[in-house]
């Protein structure tokens, strides 16, 4: 029998994934998409599953009985992206303990938005509107990414977060029509989530080291900066309707291109907080790691009654 | 005193102060699937509370919605059982306290749903379903915990032997029960104690814990007389209708 080289079954494979085959996981795959994907994918689980520790933090001040139904339902929700997410990792045969616990030594990466505070109730409407909303934007191509677990995960997390872009806008909307304090209120969240919101489609595409090799395998479809104009270009003319500014001198829509043009994102800021040295990252990760460690005797009781009834059964 | 006002109180307050209870450990919960099922209970249950206050607006008649009366009444006026609004402590605190609350609930709505006040009737039916699903939950944890390893027995017990005074003022009934027996909407709680008692310790016996030896009972939240807990957690409840009263939001 002929043995298969690598260099034919990576073009197989390239084949496969030009001609939209999706790939799953009993499919051969070059180590590297694998890596990749691990990455990739396990950074999205803990970025559902950091990013709600920020809107967590108004669930018991929700200022009205409705509104905590809302933000609880949306919270629960990220969870189950979490969830969802976590298993399309194991499909590719990381461990979702391990992955966490990569997250918790700080090796592993998670959105850097979710380091930012949230001090007011306005907050919960400027992440709605404006980080599931640059979530949508990135997601939303991911539906039809080449491998088919995550392809079909972010089907359903897509569904979800519409739900999530529309309660967020609508909290902006009440608060800007609201008294001068709630305008104001709601002003100043868009002033402090605006640039991270723009951050979180990730460095220009000259400096994204992983871009090209993504796109290529179908992994990515749009470039970080398309992306990022795209949600640029939706979102001034909804801060507009509900008379809010967006916090950005140089924003002025170009009547040639058809997009607004925007200002110089602060880079350093960027990786200041992507390296560790945001406001919030220390107590978003001590609030994980809290959370694992105060559940150890509970995980481990639950595995310790499994054995016993499994025993008793087979005694 | 508009009985029926008090009564939707007291049961409505009972939703609404677990559930903000619940809604704390949203983010921290020791497993994501169980992150995910609390949330779900504590959901459940603001929205039986939105149902319950809401109809107590109706019932008083005096212009007031349920937001008012969930964000915008002192302490004494909140009629919960002291047991719901007991911190949330580690994980079997949690589930010691969901525990007994729930079983005393699906037996409570069971009955409630046969009051002659429809609207009543019918919010015990919905509540009903969702308190099974909660039961089942917390009965299986207590199990888990209690026979599981030593530590989470000890722990377990633990909680046990704080919560159990807590339990009896789930049975407490006054003139106000009473006035409403007689017209048939409210239910005579005694009629389910025993029921209660057997349920509770067949689930305890299978979770190899033992009722502390203390037969003295505890708590006088029916009459709006509070633990330390309540007023931290109004605090924390009502700070925005506080802080900027009067706004929509
Ligand atoms: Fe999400
Ligand atoms: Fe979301």
């Amino acid at each position: 029998m002929k043995e298969i080289s690598l260099v034919d079954l990576e073009n197989r494979f390239q084949k496969k994934v030009d001609s939209e085959i999706r790939i799953e996981p009993n499919d051969w795959m070059p180590e590297e998409y694998r890596r990749t994907l691990i990455r990739q994918i396990s950074q999205h689980a803990h970025s559902e599953v950091v990013g709600m520790l920020p809107e967590g933090n108004w669930i018991t001040r929700a200022p009205n009985l409705r509104r905590k139904a809302v933000l609880l339902a949306k919270v629960q929700d990220e969870a189950g992206h979490g969830l969802y997410l976590y298993s399309a990792v194991e499909t590719l045969g990381a461990d979702r303990e391990q992955t966490i616990d990569d997250l918790h030594s700080g090796k592993a990466k998670y959105s850097s938005i979710f380091n930012y505070p949230t001090p007011t109730w306005a907050d919960m409407g400027a992440i709605g509107w404006l980080v599931d909303g640059a979530a949508i934007m990135n997601q939303v191509p991911l539906c039809r990414c080449s491998y088919g677990p995550y392809a079909r995960a972010m089907v359903r997390v897509c569904k979800e977060e519409s739900f999530h872009q529309r309660q967020g806008f609508e909290i902006m909307t009440v608060l800007a029509q609201g008294t001068p304090e709630q305008k104001a209120m709601a002003q100043d969240a868009l002033d402090r989530f605006w640039w991270p919101a723009l951050m979180m489609f990730g460095p220009n595409d000259d400096e994204s080291k992983h871009s090209k090799q993504s796109m290529k395998w179908k992994i990515k479809r749009f470039s970080n900066d398309d992306l990022r104009q795209q949600f640029v270009d939706v979102t001034v003319p909804q801060a507009k309707l509900i008379g809010l500014t967006i916090p950005d001198p140089d924003l002025k829509w170009n009547e040639k291109t058809g997009h607004y043009e925007f200002g110089e994102i602060n880079w350093d800021e960027f990786w200041q907080v992507v390296e560790g040295n945001g406001p919030c990252n220390f107590d978003r990760i001590k609030a994980r790691k809290d959370a694992k460690e105060k559940g150890m005797w509970v995980r481990k009781a639950a595995s310790a009654h499994a054995a016993k009834r499994a025993a008793r059964k087979t005694a | 005193m508009n009985s029926l006002f008090e009564y939707l109180l007291r049961i409505g307050d009972d939703s609404l102060i677990l559930g903000q209870r619940l809604s704390e450990l949203c983010g921290h919960g020791p497993i994501l699937e169980e992150d995910i099922a609390t949330t779900n209970i504590s959901l459940d249950l603001i929205g039986q509370a939105t149902n319950l206050l809401t109809y107590a607006a109706e019932v008083e008649n005096l212009g007031r919605d349920a937001d008012n009366l969930a964000f915008m009444r002192i302490d004494r006026e909140y009629k919960n059982v002291v047991l719901v609004e007991q911190p949330n402590g580690d994980f079997g605190d949690t589930m010691m306290r969901q525990f007994l609350f729930d079983a005393f609930r699906k037996l409570f709505f069971e009955r409630l749903q046969q009051s002659k006040d429809f609207q009543l009737a019918a919010i015990a039916e919905k509540s009903l379903k969702e308190t099974r699903y909660h039961l089942k939950h917390s009965s299986e944890w207590v199990i888990r915990l209690g026979d599981g390893t030593e530590e989470s027995h000890s722990r377990v017990q633990h909680s046990l032997n704080t919560l159990w005074r807590y339990r009896a003022e789930l049975f407490f009934m006054d003139e106000v029960d009473n006035e409403l027996i007689n017209k048939g909407i409210a239910v005579d709680l005694k009629t389910f104690r025993n029921e209660y008692d057997s349920f509770v310790s067949t689930i305890l016996n299978e979770a190899t814990l033992n009722p502390p030896a203390q037969n003295w009972e505890f708590g006088s939240g029916r009459k709006g007389k509070h633990s330390e807990h309540l007023g931290h957690l109004l605090a924390e409840m009502q700070y925005m209708q506080r802080t900027y009263p009067n706004m929509e939001w």
